[in-house]
């Protein structure tokens, strides 16, 4: 099973909780929205990555199992 | 701006074929005169041949129609076909002509491409503010009484980015009219929640042209690749600007000769309008209109644009005012696109204006390709396009611009200003 991280961009208000939490795959830009430089989440990053979408005030994080259907923020 | 097709070309026009020279919408029996009746063809038939013919999307997209309709017709039970004709892009003409000149045109793709998917209604989206389509359209609806689901007639919102088609669905639905989160896409969920076939003018028009006369009628002219003709919006130093009907595979020279020729000597091309690219006049000549060629060097078509810079004018200058305009018309929706677009037009100005640090340009990139990719819609991928490819052919007017040296005149490439969204 893979997972991959998505952002909601109408949704993200750039809290940066998700770079604090997850910075191995998540950084800021200039503006502080976070960029993911790759989608794919590695097997040993799959409990963090679930902790910065719990975190995500905004709900803007999503994490999607491929091949599952698109889920709506 | 003037309305004509290329004479010179065998087999040109077809789309323009027949065009009342007054300005008046062709009426019903002019129309079946040029083309025909509207054929009866059965779904899996016409979708075949439109596999077949290779048609793609004409709103900037280029995608396989065929894929699209298969998979609304896939669907239970799809809502509607939706005439894309917003044409947001300021720079270009050509859906605005097909519906006020065409208008049975293109209802006839839209009756046909309803049947193929089993649609219940079609939904024709104008320009905002175009009440010459509105009146071209209605007289046409209101004398077509073999048409086999109901028409209605929906004015855009403004601004630049209505014409993305989930902004399109969003506004049928109710709201602002304003790009969504997507997937799902329209064709899986749009108009009322069901699947929705969204098209452009002039894709439903061409699809009208190859079910009446069939795939390889529709591949004698273009290449194997980039079969049939296709309206392109020509503007700029030419002397007759206006919307030409072309073959696939036809080298930009001649498109400019169409268009009555260059009136001075050229600076570069602008291909694909403000989602565009710029290149050189010398290379850009001799591209080739085809989607292959063109993404060699980095273009891509877009909806049809081609605008010609001319030598006393300013390359730097004309791309900060339509990047100012481009960031302007975000929908402010996503961060990246509401500050990177604003940060990169204000230090672009700054740049054009020959004030900006040395290494500004460089910054601008950087913020270029972060914003990439990074919006609900591709609003700010146009942008940055269109940035990167300003800084690449102007270099060398970016280092004259520090020394104060440009003696340009401003030709002001059109920004559809009295529309712009805040």
């Amino acid at each position: 099973m893979s997972y991959r991280l998505r952002v909601n961009p109408i949704a993200c208000e750039a809290h940066g909780m998700c770079a604090e939490l997850l910075p191995e795959l998540i950084r800021l830009d200039d503006w502080g929205y976070p960029i993911l430089d790759t989608a794919e989440v590695p097997p040993d990053l799959v409990g963090l990555a679930r902790r910065a979408v719990d975190a995500c005030p905004t709900l803007a994080l999503l994490l999607e199992e491929d091949g599952s259907p698109p889920r709506r923020g | 701006m003037s309305t004509s097709w290329q004479a010179g070309h065998p087999g040109l026009p077809r789309l323009l074929a027949g065009l009342d020279p007054s300005g008046a919408p062709m009426t019903l029996a002019e129309h079946v005169r040029v083309h025909g009746e509207q054929p009866q063809v059965r779904p899996h038939e016409l979708i075949e041949a439109i596999e077949h013919s290779g048609l793609r999307g004409r709103g900037g997209a280029d995608f396989p129609t065929a894929r699209k309709l298969r998979a609304v017709a896939a669907a239970r039970r799809p809502s509607a076909v939706v005439v894309n004709g917003s044409e947001t892009e300021p720079a270009s003409a050509k859906d605005q002509l097909l519906l006020t000149r065409t208008p049975h045109m293109v209802l006839d793709g839209a009756m046909l491409a309803a049947t193929a998917v089993g649609a219940e209604e079609v939904i024709v989206q104008v320009r905002h503010g175009s009440h010459q389509a509105v009146q071209a359209l209605e007289g046409a609806i209101a004398v077509r009484d073999f048409d086999p689901v109901p028409v209605s007639l929906v004015e855009a919102p403004p601004g630049y980015v209505a014409g993305e088609e989930s902004a399109v669905v969003h506004h049928l639905n109710g709201g602002a009219g304003l790009p969504t989160f997507v997937p799902p896409r329209p064709f899986e969920r749009g108009y009322r929640r069901r699947a929705t076939l969204i098209q452009n003018p002039e894709t439903l028009s061409q699809l009208a042209l190859v079910a009446r006369f069939g795939e390889h009628w529709y591949r004698e002219l273009g290449t194997p690749a980039d079969p049939g003709s296709v309206l392109v919006t020509i503007s700029g130093a030419v002397a007759a600007p206006g919307v030409y009907e072309m073959a696939f595979g036809t080298p930009m020279r001649d498109l400019l000769a169409a268009a009555g020729g260059a009136t001075e000597p050229l600076r570069a091309l602008l291909v694909g309008g403000y989602f565009g690219t710029w290149v050189e006049a010398a290379s850009g000549l001799e591209l080739r209109l085809a989607r292959e060629e063109l993404r060699s060097v980095g273009c891509s078509l877009g909806s049809g644009v081609l605008i010609a810079l001319g030598q006393s004018s300013c390359g730097l200058h004309e791309s900060a005012r339509v990047i100012d305009y481009l960031a302007l018309q975000s929908a402010h929706q996503c961060g990246p696109c509401t500050h990177g677009l604003r940060a990169i037009a204000d230090a672009f100005g700054a740049i054009a204006s020959g004030i900006a640090h040395p290494r500004e340009r460089e910054r601008v990139l950087r913020w270029a390709e972060d914003v990439r990719g990074r919006g609900a819609c591709h609003h700010p991928d146009g942008a940055v396009r269109f940035v990167a490819s300003s800084l690449t052919v102007f270099a060398a007017e970016i280092e004259g611009h520090r020394r104060g040296r440009c003696r340009a005149e401003p030709v002001g490439l059109p920004l559809a200003l009295a529309g712009a969204r805040r």
